[in-house]
């Protein structure tokens, strides 16, 4: 297996804890009352069009993206809005969501509810563009990018090749491992239409070798589907990372300093994206729900399920058998990347891949150490950078010298966080270090 | 080799050593002092003196990178608006003004004042932090753990910041406290509080002050459900005051510094019904515990 393919610069390898890869996707029941954020993506917030009391149905439009990076967000339950207050999100911090008091389960009647497969595309390019942004996907990753501006190449540039992404190079996380097994043709069909919007022949999908299943359903499924291919891959973290599975596959880099993977003729989608995309343009129906993975070592059930955008975390944790006792920290998304939560009663969004519950023992952090210049870190940094140097800078606060050490090619995958031995909160800092460095940039540009 | 030199080759060797040496020292010093004529730079005598009136910290709290820098603004300026050094206080700002030539008036010292009495018990914590200590850090990453958006983190960025040993951690509170006799409102603090929970507050006739110590802007049902002691804008303490020196402006109460805490105080403090407002040295009520303890 060694001669598989990776990227060549750094990473690490945390155990991989896949509890529930075998385990089936279940159907999550209905939450009582959906709360939905009006910022769910990257970019700018939707604006609200419905107000108090109005019946909405699954798949009605409850606010308009707000922006050109922005994206639409409709219900995902069928009821009254209750209200549309500031409400906490993840982070504790109050944010505009749409509460809705959910009633009964009916759908906009034009959504195609069937599971019969539709292989036929009728859609011209633009038309798909259209309805993938109409539907509001963003990259169900977790970085949560509006598909269709991905989708939309700039002029002058020319998409080659299309990756997805089936990666899942975070720990535990087993979702799109579970929608490349039980949903192989509607995502490949998704792939089609993909490739159809960008005008590309050649679709790349990257998977790692921890899911041998995987690789082998999707390499039989696609000998019906001209064009698209699997590419195995060694198994290292952060290969999901859309820069290292671009190296990883095609061997071509993104070029530093804001480059895009536009630039090299690449476009990246995730495998639950595809799938997105094929319901949005064959069965009309809208990004409401997506696939969960309700996982840690101390819960009963581990599992995935099929979960209605703004449905509460807690919901998601009774059905895997309730919160643990020893519970330390219940974590949305990996344990590399993903955030604490502050609360139970937060909904789900777009972006949430997976709710992780840690145990009291494995959450707690090491004491700190202090930095003898091992250069572990520098070793396992995916993208060339100086991590116990940006860590020193950004404490001393010398912001324009992070500047010019690369500080906002951070992907803050955490490798550096994860592998040194005197466990300093790096990533805590570089996150600092490009947020101040954000602000110098934007006061640079607005004088 | 050595023992075949005499005293002579000696005496010689060290005469021309000797004249060669003075002869360069000569003529390096004959090149700077021409240099030094030709190439003056004129540098306004008062800079000298404004300087040596400053404090001499270079603590930034000015604006500028040091005292020097001040002192050449102040001169260069030839006025001192928008010019002040808070920590040499109105005293020496006269000096500097003499120095200058203009008349400064008197002003009323100031004092950093923390607007939040977030302490362990008034705002509960409901989940651990254990990220890196560094109020920025946890400001960016959520919002506290009592989750009040606009409280006291408690990771101490202020006690790092400050120059003069002003600020302190009060264990027991998990808040900073102002020293009251070594503060001199630079305003470092309120630069760093990534919250500005910081005021610059005059520190009142025989430090008698009345202040609102919450900076929540939340309705006041959300706010208190984090913190006991969180502003409801319930707008009483506008109502017992005449004047207008009271206002509440987005769900959160403010007390203008011009007022007066010995006539007013005890009424703003007893109107309270979440006992948001805070005194300092006002009669027949109790101080601010951590204030009057330094």
């Amino acid at each position: 297996m060694s001669d598989l393919k990776t990227f060549p610069k750094g990473g690490v390898h945390p155990s991989d804890h896949k509890l529930s890869s075998q385990k089936k996707t279940l159907i999550l029941p209905l939450p009582k009352v959906a709360k939905i954020p009006l910022s769910q993506h990257l970019g700018a917030p939707a604006v609200a069009v419905v107000k108090k009391g109005d019946q909405v149905k699954v798949g009605t439009l409850l606010a308009k993206s707000g922006g050109f990076i922005s994206a639409n967000i409709h219900s995902s339950v069928s009821g009254t809005v209750a209200m549309i207050s500031e409400a906490t999100d993840t982070s504790g911090y109050l944010k505009e969501m749409v509460v809705i008091n959910v009633e009964g389960d009916e759908w906009e009647v034009n959504i195609d509810r069937s599971t019969d497969l539709k292989l036929e595309i009728v859609n011209t390019r633009e038309e798909i563009i259209e309805i993938v942004k109409n539907a509001g996907i963003v990259g169900l990753g977790g970085a949560t990018f509006p598909t269709h501006v991905k989708l939309m190449v700039p002029p002058g540039k020319k998409a080659q090749v299309l990756i997805i992404n089936g990666v899942e190079c975070e720990p535990y996380l087993t979702s799109d491992h579970r929608v490349m097994l039980e949903r192989a043709d509607e995502m490949l069909v998704g792939i089609k239409i993909i490739m159809k919007a960008l005008n590309v022949e050649k679709a790349v999908i990257g998977i790692e070798s921890n899911k041998p299943d995987a690789i082998e359903h999707l390499a039989s499924k696609t000998k019906d589907y001209p064009g698209i291919s699997v590419q195995p891959l060694k198994v290292m973290y952060p290969q999901g990372g859309e820069k290292q599975l671009i190296k990883a596959i095609t061997g071509r880099e993104v070029p530093n300093k804001g480059g895009l993977p536009i630039d090299v003729g690449v476009v990246v989608q995730n495998v639950g994206t595809a799938l997105a995309v094929y319901e949005a343009v064959q069965k009309h129906k809208p990004l409401i729900e997506r696939v969960i993975t309700i996982t840690g070592k101390s819960v009963k059930n581990p599992g995935n399920y099929l979960v209605r955008i703004g449905t509460p975390v807690i919901d998601l944790i009774e059905a895997s058998g309730g919160l643990p006792e020893d519970s330390g920290k219940i974590i949305s998304g990996g344990p590399m990347m993903g955030k604490a939560l502050t609360s139970t009663e937060v909904p789900i969004v777009k972006g949430t891949s997976g709710i992780l519950i840690m145990t009291d023992k494995e959450a707690k952090r090491i004491p700190q150490s202090n930095c003898i210049r091992c250069g572990k870190c520098v070793s396992v940094c995916p993208l060339g950078l100086e991590p116990y140097l940006l860590y020193q800078l950004s404490i001393k606060r010398k912001f324009d010298r992070l500047e010019n050490e690369d500080v906002m090619n951070c992907c803050e995958c955490g490798s550096c966080q994860f592998t040194c031995p005197a466990s300093l909160p790096l990533l805590d800092y570089m996150r600092l270090g490009k947020l101040e460095v954000g602000k110098l940039i934007r006061s640079r540009k607005n004088n | 080799m050595f023992s075949t030199r005499t005293v002579k080759d000696m005496d010689s060797l060290m005469l021309s050593s000797i004249v060669s040496l003075s002869l360069i020292g000569f003529v390096s010093a004959s090149v700077l002092f021409v240099a030094s004529k030709k190439f003056k730079v004129y540098e306004d005598p008062k800079i000298d003196q404004v300087e040596k009136l400053l404090p001499g910290a270079n603590c930034g709290g000015c604006g500028f990178a040091g005292c020097r820098n001040f002192a050449e603004a102040v001169v260069k300026a030839g006025k001192l608006e928008g010019l002040n050094c808070p920590v040499g206080g109105s005293a020496m700002m006269i000096e500097v003004g003499k120095v200058i030539g203009i008349e400064v008036l008197a002003s009323e010292p100031l004092i950093a004042v923390l607007r939040c009495n977030g302490t362990k018990a008034n705002a509960v914590a409901k989940i651990n932090y254990d990220g890196a200590s560094n109020c920025v850090v946890a400001h960016a990453l959520f919002s506290g753990e009592s989750g009040c958006p606009n409280g006291c983190v408690g990771l101490g960025d202020c006690v790092k910041v400050c120059q003069f040993d002003a600020l302190y951690m009060d264990e027991q509170t998990g808040l900073p406290v102002v020293d009251e006799e070594k503060c001199v409102a630079c305003g470092a603090c309120v630069k760093a509080c990534p919250r500005c929970l910081y005021e610059l507050r005059p520190k009142g006739p025989n430090g008698t002050r009345v202040y609102v110590a919450c900076m929540n802007t939340q309705k006041g049902v959300v706010a208190k459900k984090n913190c006991n002691v969180a502003c409801i804008a319930c707008m009483k303490c506008v109502k017992v005051t005449d004047s207008k020196s009271v206002s509440v402006t987005n769900q959160l109460s403010y007390i203008d510094t011009n007022v007066n805490a010995r006539e007013h105080g005890p009424a703003l403090i007893g109107c309270c019904p979440t006992g948001a407002i805070l005194g300092v040295k006002i009669a027949g009520i109790k101080s601010v515990k951590s204030e009057s303890n330094s």
